[in-house]
C-alpha cells in the first residue's frame, strides 16, 4: 500500500523495523499533499520544513537505537483554529488571516513531545461555524470521494486531508458535531472526547462550554494512539478534568459480547435518509451478531437540543469573538475615523456572513430582558438533555445512531438555507450539550458516499467507545476503503 | 424645603498579589509599557484564564473584615463591553453570586458612630491604560494602549445607600482604606489608581423614605475630591429641584480643576453588559475550613486596635483614633512604645511633632526618615536629662530631615545639656554677681526677676543648661525656698 495512505501504527511498525525511514514517509506524504491539494484544497498553510525536521529527529533516534513513541515522525495536520507558535493560525477568517501566535496550544505541545511533525494547518468553516466548510473565507475544501460535494464541517480540511492521504492523522475540534459529521462524510474515524478530557488551551474559542479537540484518523487504533497523546489534565485549562486517562491501546480488544447498546428512537426520525438508515441499521445488526445486546431507548428532550444549542453556542461566541476588534492584532480596516468606526468596519469586513449571523443571535440572546427567556432556558434544556443521557446510560453502555442524517451534499445545496444546514447536526449536537464522548466510524456507503456510525458513551467512557468501535472495525472492510482520487503523481 | 442626601459608594481596589488574577504576569507598578504582559492577559485567541487563589484569599479576608457572609458557592461572569483598554472586550467579573455580601462597616463622624451596610464584595480583573494623542478617545488621531495593568486583580466593594453627608462618605472611604491596609491586601494609593471610588447620589426631602433619582459620579481621585464632588453634586441637585426641575438619571464626571460635575452619559446610553457565566472557569466552592483559617489569620483591625490603645495606654479616644487610622502609623506607635514604654509621651510626639512634619511635607509615615528606635532614643535622652525638651524638638526636626540618630546629632552639634552642678554653679554665681540690681528686685518680691536670671544663665550656656538645675541653684543662692 502507498505510504501516504497508511495508518500511523502501520508506519510505526515499518519505522521500528527499519523497513522505511521517517524521511521517506515525510516525502511520500508531502508529495501526495502537493499532488492532490489543487483539487481537494484541505490546507490553509503547509509546513513541509516542520514535517522534515520531525522526520529527521525520528530517524536519528532510530539510528541511535532509541525507542520511539508511536507517533514519532508521523506527519500530522491541525485544524487552523489551534495556535501554533510562529505558524499562522487563521480560523479560515479574514480577521486572523495574518495572525501568527506567539505560543503553542497544549495539544500542539503534546504532539511535539511525541515527535509528530506538523505538515500544515487545515481549512475550516470560519471560526468553526458551519457544517460544510463552505464558510471558510478562503476557499472550499472538496470531499475526496466526490469533488462536487462538501467534506462536511467545520473540520472539513482535517477529514479531507486524512481521507485524501495528505496527512496521516489530524486534530479537529467539535462544538456541535464538527469532527464527527465531516468524518462521517469523508469515511474516516473522528472522536469527540468527553468535555474536559483534552485541554482547550490554545484552541481559538467558538463556544467555550461545548468546544472539544479530538482526533481524526484512518482507523480506531490510530484514534486511540492520538488520544493517548493529547488527553489528560492541563493546569492551563481550568475546565480540563482531573481525570487520569488510561492507555487507550488497552481497549483495542475485538470483544463486545454482552455490551448493551441502546438505539435512541429520536435519532431515527424525520429527515433521516432511508438509505443511510439502512446502512446504519445493518451496522448495528452486525454489532448484535458480534454479541452486543441491542435495544431501543428514548431520549425525550432530543428535539430541544438544536434550538437550545443555537442559543448557547452563539451566546458564548458573541462574547468570545468580541476580541477581534482591530486593536491589538489581526485584521484592521483602513480609513476608520474614530474608534467606533474602526470597530464597526473591521468587524463588518473581517467576519463572514455566518459568523456575523451567530454573533447577532448570541448578542440578542444575552441582551437585558431576554436572558431569562433564552440563555437561562437553554441552560435548563441542557440539564434535561444531560438527564436523558444519564437515564439511558443506566441501562446501556453505549448508544448508537447515524452520525449525520444524510451523506455529503453538493456545494451550494444548503448554503443559502442556514436552517437546513443546522439540521445536518441533529444527531451530533446533543452529545456536545451533554458533554459526553462520541465517535463516528465508517460503516458503509450510500450512493457511493461514506456513511458514519455514531457511538456515544458515558462521561469519560472513551474506553468502551473505542473497544466497540474497534470490534466493529475489525469485522468490516470500510476503514480500508480509499477514495479514488484521479490525480497525476 | 429641607433635603437630605442619600449616598452609596462603589470602591475598586487593586489587590497586591504578586501575580495577576488569571495569569502569571507581575502586578508590579511601573515597567515599560506592555512589558508585564503575556498571551493570556493580552486576550490572544485561544488563551484561557486560570484563577489566582491568592485573589480569592484576599477577597475572603476583606469580606470577613467587613463583616460579610462568605459565599459557599460563587462564580465568575463575563461583563461584555467594547473599549480598547479591554483586550477581550469583556471583563471577567462576578455578577449574581459574589464572593461576599451582607456586611457592615462602622464609621465615626463628629464623635458619633454609624454602621454603613456593605452590599457586596466581588472579584474582577482590571483593564489597561489608554494614552490619547488628543484630548479624548474620540478626538484623537490615534491612541496608545498599555496592557501592564490589564488583569491586575480588583475587588469591588459596594456600600448600601446609607451615607447621608459628604463627611460620612469620606469617613467611610478612609475607614475602608484603613481596613484594606490593615489586612495588607492593597496599597490603596489613590494617585496610582489602586483605590478608586464612584458614588451614587440622590437627594430627598428630610423625612421621606423614598429615594430620589440618582446620579453616578466618577473620576474622584482623592478623599478631598470625593468630598468636594459630593458637596457640589448635592447642591446642584438641590438647585435643580428648587427651580422646579427634575434630576436626570445619568453618569457624571467630576472635573477637579473646575470644581463641577459634568454629564458623561444618560441612562439611555448606559451599557447592556450582557452578563453570563464565564464558561472558561469552573464555579468556586469555598470550603468552610478555609474561611475559618483566613478568619483566624486576620490581623487586629482598626477598631480593635483603637480600643486597645485606649484601654492599655489610657490614650484619649481622639488620639487613639488618629493613630489607628493608618496601620503604618499605629505600627510606628506600637514599636516605639515597645522601646519606650511611656505611651502618653510617645503619643504626644506622634500626634504632635511627627504628624505636623509629615503633613507639612505631604508625606506618608512609610516615607518618614525617623524610625521608632530613633524616637525612643530621643525620648530616653530627654528622660535622662541629657537634652531638654526644647532641644529635643530641634533634634527631632534634624532627625526628620536627615534620618540621623539623635545621639549623632547631639554629638555633632554639641547639644548636650549641662547638668553638672559644679559647672552650672560657677555660671550662676557669675550671673548673680553681674546683676546685683535684679537680685535686689527679686528679694524685694519681684518674682519675675527670677525668670530674667534663668534667661541670663541660659544665654551664658548657649541654651544647654539643664533648666531644672538652674532654677534649683538660683533659688538656693537667693535663699527663697
Ligand atoms: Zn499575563
Amino acid at each position: 500500500m502507498d505510504l501516504h495512505y497508511m495508518t500511523a501504527h502501520a508506519i510505526h511498525k515499518l519505522l521500528v523495523a527499519r523497513e522505511v525511514s521517517a524521511a521517506e514517509v515525510a516525502e511520500a506524504v508531502l508529495a501526495r499533499l502537493e499532488a492532490v491539494e489543487p483539487v481537494v484544497r484541505s490546507f490553509v498553510t503547509t509546513t513541509p520544513e516542520l514535517t522534515r525536521a520531525a522526520a529527521s529527529r525520528a530517524d536519528e533516534a532510530i539510528a541511535r537505537g532509541e525507542r520511539i513513541t508511536p507517533l514519532a515522525g508521523i506527519p500530522m495536520a491541525l485544524k487552523d483554529n489551534m495556535c501554533t507558535k510562529g505558524v499562522r493560525t487563521t480560523c479560515s477568517s479574514r480577521m486572523l488571516e495574518n495572525f501568527i501566535p506567539p505560543y503553542d496550544a497544549t495539544v500542539v505541545v503534546r504532539l511535539a513531545e511525541q515527535g509528530s511533525g506538523l505538515i500544515g494547518k487545515l481549512n475550516m468553516d470560519e471560526f468553526a461555524m458551519g457544517s460544510s466548510t463552505e464558510n471558510s473565507r478562503f476557499f472550499n475544501t472538496k470531499n475526496p470521494w466526490d469533488l462536487e460535494r462538501v467534506p462536511g464541517g467545520s473540520s472539513g480540511g482535517a477529514v479531507a486531508a486524512v481521507a485524501a492521504g495528505q496527512a496521516v492523522f489530524a486534530l479537529g475540534s467539535d462544538t456541535g458535531g464538527s469532527i464527527r459529521q465531516p468524518a462521517s462524510f469523508c469515511g474516516v474515524v473522528g472522536l469527540k472526547p468527553t468535555y474536559g478530557l483534552v485541554s482547550r488551551y490554545g484552541l481559538v474559542a467558538f463556544a467555550s462550554s461545548l468546544d472539544q479537540i479530538g482526533p481524526v484518523t484512518r482507523d480506531v487504533t490510530d484514534c486511540a494512539l492520538v488520544l493517548n497523546a493529547i488527553a489528560g489534565h492541563d493546569p492551563m485549562d481550568s475546565t480540563s478534568a482531573g481525570y487520569q486517562p488510561p492507555d487507550y491501546r488497552e481497549c483495542l480488544v475485538p470483544d463486545i459480547k454482552g455490551l448493551r447498546i441502546g438505539i435512541p428512537r429520536e435519532y431515527f426520525g424525520q429527515g433521516l435518509d432511508p438509505d443511510v438508515e439502512r446502512v446504519v441499521r445493518e451496522a448495528i445488526g452486525l454489532m448484535e451478531e458480534l454479541g452486543a445486546v441491542v435495544d431501543e431507548v428514548s431520549l425525550p428532550h432530543t428535539e430541544y437540543a438544536l434550538p437550545a444549542y443555537y442559543i448557547v453556542a452563539p451566546a458564548e461566541a458573541s462574547s468570545n469573538l468580541a476580541r477581534y476588534d482591530g486593536v491589538g492584532y489581526g485584521f484592521r480596516v483602513e480609513g476608520a475615523t474614530d474608534v467606533v468606526s474602526m470597530y464597526m468596519k473591521t468587524r463588518s469586513e473581517g467576519f463572514g456572513q455566518e459568523v456575523k449571523r451567530r454573533i447577532m443571535l448570541g448578542t440578542y440572546a444575552l441582551s437585558s430582558g431576554y436572558y431569562d427567556a433564552y440563555y437561562l432556558k437553554a441552560l435548563k434544556v441542557r440539564t434535561l438533555i444531560r438527564g436523558d443521557f444519564d437515564q439511558a446510560f443506566k441501562k446501556f453502555d453505549l448508544l448508537a445512531s447515524p452520525t449525520s442524517p444524510t451523506v455529503s451534499f453538493k456545494f451550494g445545496e444548503r448554503a443559502d438555507n442556514p436552517l437546513a444546514m443546522y439540521l445536518s447536526d441533529l444527531c451530533t449536537i446533543p452529545v456536545n450539550m451533554a458533554g459526553i464522548p462520541a465517535i463516528s466510524i465508517p460503516c458503509g456507503f450510500s450512493q457511493g458516499l461514506p456513511v458514519g456510525l455514531q457511538l456515544m458513551g458515558k462521561p469519560f467512557g472513551e474506553e468502551t467507545i473505542l473497544r466497540a468501535a474497534y470490534a466493529y472495525e475489525q469485522a468490516t472492510p470500510w476503514h480500508r476503503r480509499r477514495p479514488s482520487l484521479e490525480v497525476q503523481q | 424645603m429641607e433635603y437630605e442626601a442619600v449616598i452609596g459608594l462603589e470602591v475598586h481596589t487593586e489587590l497586591k498579589t504578586n501575580s495577576k488574577v488569571f495569569c502569571g504576569c507581575t502586578t508590579a507598578f511601573g515597567g515599560e509599557p506592555n512589558t508585564h504582559v503575556c498571551p493570556i492577559c493580552l486576550g490572544l485567541p485561544g488563551v484561557l484564564p486560570v484563577l489566582n487563589k491568592r485573589v480569592v484569599e484576599f477577597a475572603i479576608k476583606i469580606g470577613l473584615a467587613l463583616n460579610c457572609k462568605i459565599a459557599a458557592f460563587s462564580k465568575f461572569d463575563r461583563k461584555n463591553y467594547y473599549y480598547p483598554d479591554l483586550p477581550k472586550n469583556y471583563q471577567i467579573s462576578q455578577y449574581d453570586l459574589p464572593i461576599a455580601a451582607g456586611g457592615y462597616l462602622p464609621i465615626e463622624v463628629n464623635g458619633e458612630t454609624k454602621s454603613i451596610g456593605i452590599t457586596r464584595v466581588h472579584m474582577e480583573e482590571d483593564a489597561g491604560k489608554l494614552l490619547h494623542s488628543g484630548e479624548s478617545i474620540s478626538r484623537s488621531p490615534y491612541s496608545l494602549v498599555d496592557y501592564n495593568r490589564t488583569g491586575v486583580p480588583l475587588l469591588e466593594i459596594v456600600s448600601e445607600p446609607d451615607l447621608r453627608t459628604p463627611e460620612e462618605a469620606r469617613a467611610y472611604l478612609e475607614k475602608l482604606k484603613a481596613i484594606l491596609q490593615y489586612t495588607d491586601v492593597s496599597d490603596c494609593k489613590m494617585e496610582e489608581g489602586s483605590l478608586r471610588c464612584d458614588a451614587n447620589v440622590s437627594i430627598r426631602p428630610v423625612g421621606s423614605d423614598k429615594f430620589g433619582t440618582k446620579t453616578e459620579i466618577k473620576n474622584m481621585n482623592s478623599f478631598r475630591a470625593l468630598q468636594r464632588a459630593l458637596e457640589y453634586e448635592i447642591q446642584r441637585q438641590r438647585e435643580v429641584l428648587e427651580s422646579g426641575g427634575r434630576i436626570v438619571q445619568e453618569t457624571r464626571s467630576w472635573d477637579e480643576a473646575k470644581g463641577i460635575t459634568v454629564s458623561m452619559r444618560s441612562k439611555e446610553q448606559a451599557h447592556d453588559y450582557r452578563y453570563f457565566p464565564e464558561p472558561d472557569l469552573v464555579p468556586l466552592v469555598i470550603e468552610r475550613e478555609w474561611v475559618e483559617e483566613i478568619r483566624r489569620s486576620l490581623p487586629e483591625l482598626p477598631d480593635a486596635r483603637k480600643e486597645r490603645l485606649i484601654r492599655d495606654y489610657g490614650l484619649p479616644p481622639y488620639d487613639a483614633g488618629v493613630i489607628t487610622s493608618s496601620r503604618d502609623l499605629a505600627d510606628f506607635f506600637d514599636r516605639t512604645v515597645a522601646l519606650h514604654p511611656d505611651a502618653k509621651t510617645v503619643s504626644n510626639w506622634v500626634m504632635g511633632e511627627l504628624l505636623r512634619l509629615l503633613n507639612a511635607g505631604n508625606l506618608d509615615i512609610t516615607r518618614s526618615l525617623i524610625k521608632p528606635a530613633g524616637l525612643a532614643e530621643l525620648l530616653r535622652l530627654m528622660d535622662q536629662g541629657t537634652i531638654s525638651g526644647k532641644m529635643a524638638k530641634v533634634i527631632f526636626e534634624e532627625m526628620f530631615s536627615t534620618g540621623k540618630d539623635p545621639g549623632t546629632i547631639v554629638r555633632e552639634q554639641g547639644l548636650v545639656q549641662i547638668s553638672d552642678e559644679g559647672e552650672l554653679a560657677a555660671v550662676v554665681d557669675r550671673v548673680l554677681a553681674g546683676n546685683p540690681g535684679v537680685v535686689e528686685d527679686f528679694r524685694a518680691g519681684k518674682e519675675r526677676a527670677l525668670g530674667f536670671l534663668v534667661g541670663q544663665v541660659m544665654k551664658e550656656t548657649k541654651g544647654k543648661a539643664n533648666p531644672g538645675l538652674v532654677n534649683k541653684l538660683l533659688k538656693e543662692r537667693l535663699g527663697s525656698n
